[in-house]
């Protein structure tokens, strides 16, 4: 082997260009530094415009911050011709409907995408998503004008039996009008349950047949399957789905003015009207004659971002311990 | 049911004996017994008349090309084949003198154990994993998991190196720990048969080694039954080795038959490395 020559290259390397240095145009034209660029614009101007909102909303808000202080956040009275302003009444409204939206559409979002992952023939899941994700694609204003002429007069008929039979508990309480956080949350749900199916049967239908079929192979019905292995190992997704859901809940503006009631008011009674944040910024924004009220209504713009934060961010806290033993990637 | 004689293992094929060996050796009962055997996927037939017996607390090897139906076969002895649509059996197996296709396929399934090429642990805890099977029966009692649970990772060879971290993410421990642990979630439910398909086919030498250490022991415990494109693994740890070619089972003998002296052409030849 000592005496093996190793062949010298026919063309010598130098001629080929490689040990030339590309200059920043030639890398430029060659794709890789436009991609490097445009993607980092993307993910900076997300940054930009989040701060730019949170910087904006903090400016126009100082008069109120001012005025009310932290009081702003507990006080319940929202009186414009006195000038007295404070958010309770609409962050509760707010919390209260979407987390209420939230416990209804989970168990019936949940159950119409493992009917449609697991369950229904590929054909009909495929058509009835189709539907499904077209719901989604539907504008607010006519949910709020279903709530109205539909959801409200059959509410009308069912709610005194509610309140027959469960009118010991607060939440029953009082006198129905057929505005009221029930009827919002209800409209609430009906929203957001499509994002719910849609991204919950996406992922429901990803889990690796490995995993379903290592479950059968333990003697493990269908059912058995779909509960204690497709839809845990699927729970991150799902999550995903349902974080997704809070947020459009929270933010929702034309349907729940319509249904809700608008009074800025708290009570523990669910079929009381009350009022959401993005509602009475909708409502009264035109009207809002003085600088003040002005502030105090980009304030609560204010607080529905930092509302919006926070659940996020309990919903990642929720999901890390809840992650338990799985590992990441 | 009674013992029979080696002879008997497939009517088709000619179980022979090297000089050395006793030729009236009886075996225990026969575990699966297949009859004129054919599967179907659609219009496309996997099996074509398969015949042969897998004998009691035995450990017998399917080998062949890929394609050649030795899985699909696997598959029907716990009729996982009938979770995918479009698929047709005609023909007999018996699971000892019953009719496999008289039992519920999920009662089957705890009878008849499987574990699959890719290590595929659930994203739980180790001694989750193992429950699972267990919890699945509410007839074990929960003060009874703990100890089966010890049980079966000691008989998977896997207790001492997961002891401590019985609580951790089984997504966390080595390629072959998880196979050992998929093992031991099969042998959990005490199964009678263990099917094997390709288990150490994603796995290291050493890992692999490990595996084929512990289905020594436990064929003591169940039949297993292995598909394997490993040759030289069945030659370990097989006792009686099929060959299958184009969905047909064209040998099937002693394992030290099959690869020493065997009777096919087309068996010489794969085995030689000639083709597949």
């Amino acid at each position: 082997m000592a005496n093996t020559v190793l062949a010298t290259p026919e063309v010598p390397f130098e001629s080929r260009g490689l040990d030339k240095k590309q200059t920043w145009w030639e890398r430029l034209r060659k794709g890789d530094e436009v991609v490097h660029l445009i993607t980092l614009a993307g993910g900076w101007s997300i940054l930009v415009i989040t701060g730019l909102l949170v910087q904006h909303l903090w400016v126009y808000s100082r008069l109120s911050r001012h005025a009310f202080g932290w009081h702003f956040l507990v006080d319940s009275t929202w009186d414009p011709v006195n000038g007295v302003f404070g958010a309770w009444p609409f962050v509760y409204g707010t919390v209260v409907t979407s987390l209420l939206a939230l416990a209804i559409s989970i168990p019936i979002g949940l159950g119409a995408a493992i009917f449609l992952a697991e369950l229904a023939p590929r054909k009909l899941s495929n058509a009835l998503t189709f539907l499904i994700e077209l719901l989604a694609a539907v504008p607010s204003v006519i949910y709020g004008l279903i709530g109205i002429f539909l959801l409200i007069p059959v509410l009308f008929n069912v709610v005194p039996y509610f309140q027959k039979y469960f009118g010991w508990l607060p939440i029953f309480n009082g006198t129905f009008y057929g505005v009221s956080y029930f009827s919002a949350s209800i409209v609430l749900s009906i929203m957001v349950v499509p994002f719910i199916i849609s991204i919950s049967r996406e992922v429901l239908i990803s889990v690796p047949v490995s995993q379903r079929e290592a479950m059968m192979a333990l003697g493990a019905t269908k059912w058995d399957v779909t509960w204690r292995a497709v839809v845990p190992y699927a729970r991150q997704g799902i999550m995903g789905s349902i974080f997704l859901s809070l947020a459009r809940a929270l933010g929702e503006t034309m349907a729940v003015t319509m249904v809700i009631g608008n009074v800025a008011q708290v009570s523990t009674s669910l079929m009381a009207p009350g009022y959401t944040i993005a509602a009475v910024i909708a409502n009264e924004f035109t009207e809002a004659t003085g600088d003040l009220y002005l502030h105090a209504l980009i304030e609560l713009g204010l607080v529905l971002f930092v509302v919006t934060m926070i659940f996020n961010a309990l919903a990642r806290l929720l999901m890390l311990t809840m992650k338990g033993h799985e590992v990441v990637g | 049911m009674k013992p029979f004689d080696l002879s008997q293992l497939s009517r088709a094929h000619e179980v022979r004996f090297s000089s050395d060996e006793p030729a009236d050796e009886k075996l225990p009962w026969p575990q699966f017994t297949v009859a004129d055997l054919n599967f179907f996927y659609g219009s496309h037939q996997a099996l074509r008349g398969i015949d042969l017996i897998v004998p009691n607390k035995r450990v017998m090897a399917f080998i062949g090309p890929s394609g050649c139906g030795k899985t699909t076969l696997l598959r029907t002895f716990n009729r996982m084949n009938e979770t995918i649509p479009g698929t047709r059996v005609e023909g007999s197996i018996r699971l000892g003198d019953k009719d496999l296709f008289s039992f519920p396929a999920t009662r089957l399934r705890r009878v008849v154990g499987m574990v699959f090429q890719k290590p595929s642990p659930f994203p739980k805890s180790i001694f989750d994993n193992v429950a699972y099977g267990l919890r699945l029966d509410p007839s074990i009692r929960r003060n009874e998991i703990a100890d089966k649970v010890e049980q079966s990772l000691r008989r998977a060879a896997l207790w001492d190196e997961v002891k401590d971290k019985l609580h951790q993410s089984a997504n966390g421990i080595s390629g072959g720990q998880q196979q050992r642990l998929c093992i031991a979630r099969a042998l959990a439910v005490e199964p009678e048969v263990l099917l094997l398909d390709e288990p150490c086919s994603a796995l290291d030498p050493i890992s692999t080694a490990k595996i084929e250490d512990l289905l020594f022991e436990i064929k003591n415990l169940c039949t297993i039954v292995i598909v394997t494109h490993n040759m030289l693994q069945a030659a370990r740890v097989a006792d009686y080795v099929g060959f299958f070619l184009n969905g047909e089972l064209v040998e099937l003998n002693r394992a030290k038959q099959i690869f020493q002296n065997p009777e096919m052409q087309q068996t010489q030849d794969y085995i030689t490395g000639r083709f597949g």
